[in-house]
């Protein structure tokens, strides 16, 4: 197999939230001035604890399967691609399936784009720009041999389970030893309480922004 | 009398900041690249390399420039947009002159004739002195070297400081104290190699995100962290121990750490007695200093403590990294010494693995600070009171002794000069105080005072507005020259594009100004490289001698570390390799450091610790980033973080705009209510000016040896916002996002 392209590997556990691989992104020459790529906080006012998404590359990507209009292509090294423009009628199945919340429809150009793990500048072999920028290595773009000798104790692994749907991805996520899958719980509807009284309002008057 | 003649918001809105968000061809049209300028950000002390794009005489873009050994194409999001500030609509492309109406465009030979009239007029009434000029390093070697010389030999004044007063001094000062010798001791290269760092006072994430790389090396290979901070900041969240330490009481946990190291016996005493001075001293000064007794003071556990004196005494490598959080404090040096005692204690240093430095924030703050740029220096890191070394830099710069000032006023005491009339006129470049000078508004009210008062910037920075003359000046992207990483590395700056409009680079207006003010012979440089060429000279023979080095180098074997003597000599990564110091004796010196308190601690009006730094998204006093749209979009403002503890006996929630007062001033900010701070203290980021200025708060007080303020303490109170203080930090919030008129 001659393939062009390297794997990705996120590690959370490196990330400092400082956001140069969204920075970054939007300086791809074929989406300019647009980020593909999201940085989470996790736990917001507990943790300093930040999280990068790219497009994780599903072996079955989900946005494909419930595309109506065929519009999502997966290539012969398993990059998804952002919506075909002749394609695509912007409907929005594949931004609420997706479950890592990557692909976003552009209202403007009416079609769907995501994260195609730097394509232009992969297949000239190139690193994305997200994992070429990033500080920490919390993106990284390599072989595993590669990663293996800079991080002995690292785990990779490319299987989740969200809920009963088990999805193999492109992309690895570093996690601790002695995890081979990650299960995602998926919340039933109707789990929240709707009819919580709302927090006491408070005596003094309160300004915001 | 210099104050503002317009409101503020009339300079927002003419002279900005304004946020821009696209490159200068915007985001559709990028013309075709014509090269590629191998160069480094002009940001921090890390200096990553970057390769700016250029077509057209103007920068379009970046790319990674992995071959850089130190950062290997990986930039933090400043690195990333700061190439669109070089043509950025708020460039300042002409001189200006103040009226009554704010300023008007005027020709330079205008501009620079009355900047020479006024030199001339201030000193023949007040004396030589009473010109006074204040600088920052981050600037180029060149140009900083340049200042040291210009304020010396064509103001003819003592009294030229520098912005490192404001950053890093307390550190150089406890080197030399320590060591002879003013920088990091090792490069970053020994930092995977060893088994444990100590990080005291430094937010490494936010504020040099590209050195997390080399400790995420080290722990990949096994080695264990200790952060010391009042707050978990991204590298403490990963900490094996974080010492959550009260502010101000730094060197009280190192004296208690050093007290545990000598009762276990983890001291390396053959280093001590061999290669140190005052030992004996030492150890019997913290003979009483018990982890307990530093609980009381440090609100750290003694048996933390205990574990951090055991992780340090048992390691067979280590690192010790430190930066603001221990230096701006009125026992800036103290502290330092204090950390410096246990990296000597313990003998790890001047061998593979075997570290210590402070992370120099500016871009080019180690040799920034090195030259000459100093109130008390002269080039090669010489004193300026030390007769052989004025005999040195008299003979390079063809001078007598007569005619080389003596050591003049540091940066806080200038400003307190010019409220007693002592400072008449003031030649400013490369620092904004109404954003960084502590206590701001006495430095408003001196600006205030000031007679005349000439500000060289690329931007009108806040302090700009407050100028008779403004002076369009060039940024790093616009000049050739060198400049010194936190690491000693000496690397190579590119001019990638030459100034906009009718602004020049630094280097022009400071030689068209030593020109008119009678002094061309002494400035006789055809290019910015023959400037290097008499640094190299001047610094001969001094601690921080650059002899050897030429651009050639820095550019073939990608930065050259000094100290280095001649052309042959490769270089210094790591210092002390012949386990001898830079002091005459060549020993190690060891210093007591008795614990004291801050200038102001907390007490029953203001009963909480106001502590203040920086945020991932912006650079110093933000005159460059919080122009650049992705970067004010993540970091819009200041806010006051708080510990929900205290937010809930105060009464106060997430998001609700807060008042925070000291003595000095009162501050209105949104609350970020975190369990990442000590219940006892709240943080509020610096980078802000004049009404949203974190130190309108902090206290002019300064460390007695390095005459630094005291930025990292301070006694407040918090308490919900009043509606018309909301409704002016709504006004002022709203400013900060202006977005630039379209072209």
């Amino acid at each position: 197999m001659n393939s062009p392209f390297l794997d990705f590997y996120i590690d959370p556990q490196r990330c400092i939230g400082c956001k140069a691989c969204e920075a970054a992104c939007s300086e791809c020459d074929t989406h300019r001035g647009t980020s593909m790529i999201h940085v989470d906080s996790i736990d917001p006012g507990v943790s300093p604890q930040t999280a990068a998404t790219v497009c994780m590359h599903c072996e079955n990507p989900t946005c494909a399967s419930v595309c109506p209009a065929d519009a999502i292509k997966v290539d012969e090294y398993g990059i998804v691609h952002s919506s075909l423009k002749p394609r695509c009628i912007a409907c929005n199945n594949c931004e609420l399936a997706c479950p890592f919340g990557v692909p976003k429809i552009s209202i403007g150009l009416q079609q769907m784009q995501k994260c195609d793990m730097c394509f232009d500048r992969t297949s000239a072999g190139k690193g994305p720009m997200c994992a070429t920028v990033c500080p920490t290595g919390a993106l990284y773009y390599g072989t595993p041999a590669e990663l293996a000798a800079l991080r002995p104790e690292g785990h990779a692994i490319n299987l989740w389970r969200f809920g009963m749907q088990e999805i193999r991805t492109r992309v690895h996520v570093m996690v601790p030893m002695g995890i081979d899958v990650l299960e995602v719980d998926v919340a039933e509807i109707g789990d929240g309480d709707a009819t919580a009284a709302p927090p006491e309002a408070s005596a003094q008057p309160r300004e915001f922004l | 009398m210099a104050r503002l003649n317009l409101p503020i918001a009339d300079y927002v809105r003419m002279y900005g900041p304004h946020v821009s968000d696209a490159p200068v061809h915007g985001w559709e049209h990028k013309p075709p690249v014509e090269k590629l300028v191998k160069t480094h950000c002009c940001f921090c002390g890390m200096q990553c390399g970057i390769k700016l794009q250029v077509a057209q005489n103007q920068v379009v873009g970046f790319e990674p420039w992995e071959e850089f050994p130190f950062n290997e194409g990986r930039l933090c999001p400043k690195g990333v947009k700061r190439y669109m500030q070089t043509h950025h609509p708020d460039r300042l492309t002409k001189p200006l002159i103040r009226t009554t109406a704010g300023f008007r465009e005027a020709s330079w030979d205008e501009a620079l004739d009355l900047v020479v009239a006024k030199v001339r007029e201030i000193q023949a009434k007040l004396g030589q002195d009473a010109f006074a000029m204040m600088s920052g390093v981050s600037l180029s070697n060149e140009k900083s070297y340049l200042v040291g010389k210009f304020a010396r030999l064509a103001l003819k004044t003592a009294n030229l400081d520098y912005n490192g007063r404001f950053c890093m001094v307390s550190a150089g000062a406890g080197n030399k104290k320590a060591f002879g010798i003013d920088r990091a001791a090792n490069s970053w290269a020994d930092l995977p190699e060893a088994e444990l760092i100590l990080i005291a006072g430094s937010n490494v994430s936010e504020c040099f995100p590209t050195l997390t790389h080399y400790i995420w090396k080290a722990r990949d290979r096994g080695a264990r962290i200790i952060v010391v901070d009042p707050r978990v900041t991204p590298i403490g969240r990963t900490a094996d121990l974080h010492l959550a330490v009260r502010p101000g009481t730094d060197s009280a946990l190192n004296q208690a750490i050093l007290h545990e190291l000598i009762a276990r016996g983890w001291v390396n005493e053959a280093f001590v007695r061999e290669r140190c001075t005052g030992w004996d001293e030492l150890a019997a000064s913290v003979a009483s200093c018990t982890p307990a007794w530093a609980e009381t003071i440090t609100g750290v556990p003694a048996e933390q403590i205990c574990r951090a004196a055991k992780m340090w005494g048992e390691a067979k490598t280590s690192f010790l990294l430190h930066a603001r959080g221990v230096e701006q404090h009125t026992k800036g040096v103290d502290n330092v010494l204090s950390l410096i005692n246990l990296v000597l204690a313990t003998g790890r240093i001047g061998r593979k693995g075997c570290g210590y430095g402070t992370i120099t924030g500016q871009g080019n703050g180690q040799g920034g600070r090195e030259h000459g740029h100093k109130c008390d220096q002269l080039p090669g890191n010489r004193d300026i009171e030390n007769p052989a070394h004025r005999a040195h830099i008299c003979q390079v710069w063809g001078i007598t002794d007569e005619q080389l000032p003596h050591k003049g006023k540091t940066a806080v005491e200038l400003f307190e000069d010019i409220h007693e009339g002592k400072i008449g006129g003031f030649l400013n470049i490369c620092c904004n105080p109404m954003v960084s000078h502590p206590d701001m508004n006495y430095a408003r009210a001196a600006l205030e005072r000031l007679p005349f008062l000439c500000v060289i910037d690329f931007f009108m920075s806040e302090t700009a507005r407050y100028a008779d003359v403004v002076l369009p000046g060039s940024l790093h992207e616009e000049e050739e020259g060198t400049s010194t990483t936190a690491e000693g590395r000496v690397v190579r700056i590119r001019a990638a594009v030459s100034p906009p409009g009718e602004a020049r680079t630094d280097t022009w207006i400071l030689l068209e100004l030593a020109r008119r003010l009678g002094c061309a012979d002494k400035f006789t440089y055809a290019d910015n490289q023959e400037i290097f060429a008499e640094l190299r000279r001047a610094s001969a023979g001094g601690t921080a001698d650059y002899a050897g080095i030429t651009w050639e180098r820095c550019e073939q074997e990608m930065g050259v570390f000094w100290p280095c003597p001649t052309e042959g000599h490769p270089g210094t990564p790591r210092l002390f390799e012949d386990q001898r110091s830079y002091h005459p004796d060549g020993k190690f010196h060891l210093h007591p450091t008795a614990y004291r308190l801050s200038a102001e601690p907390p007490d029953s009006a203001y009963p909480i610790y106001l502590t203040s730094g920086r945020s991932v998204f912006h650079y110093l006093s933000g005159t460059q980033t919080r122009r650049i749209k992705f970067l004010v979009d993540k970091a819009p403002g200041p806010l006051c973080e708080m510990h929900p503890q205290l937010a809930a006996q105060l009464g106060l929630v997430d998001r609700q705009l807060v008042t925070v007062e000291t003595r000095r001033g009162a501050l209105t900010v949104p609350l970020a209510v975190v369990e990442t701070i000590r219940p006892d203290t709240v943080f509020v980021p610096y980078h802000w000016p004049e009404a949203l200025a974190a130190n309108q708060l902090t206290v002019r007080a300064l460390d007695p040896v390095s005459k630094m303020p005291e930025f990292k303490v301070a006694a407040c109170r918090v308490r919900a916002a009043r509606p018309d203080e909301a409704t002016q930090a709504r006004t002022l919030f709203a400013e900060l996002r202006l977005e630039a008129p379209a072209p």
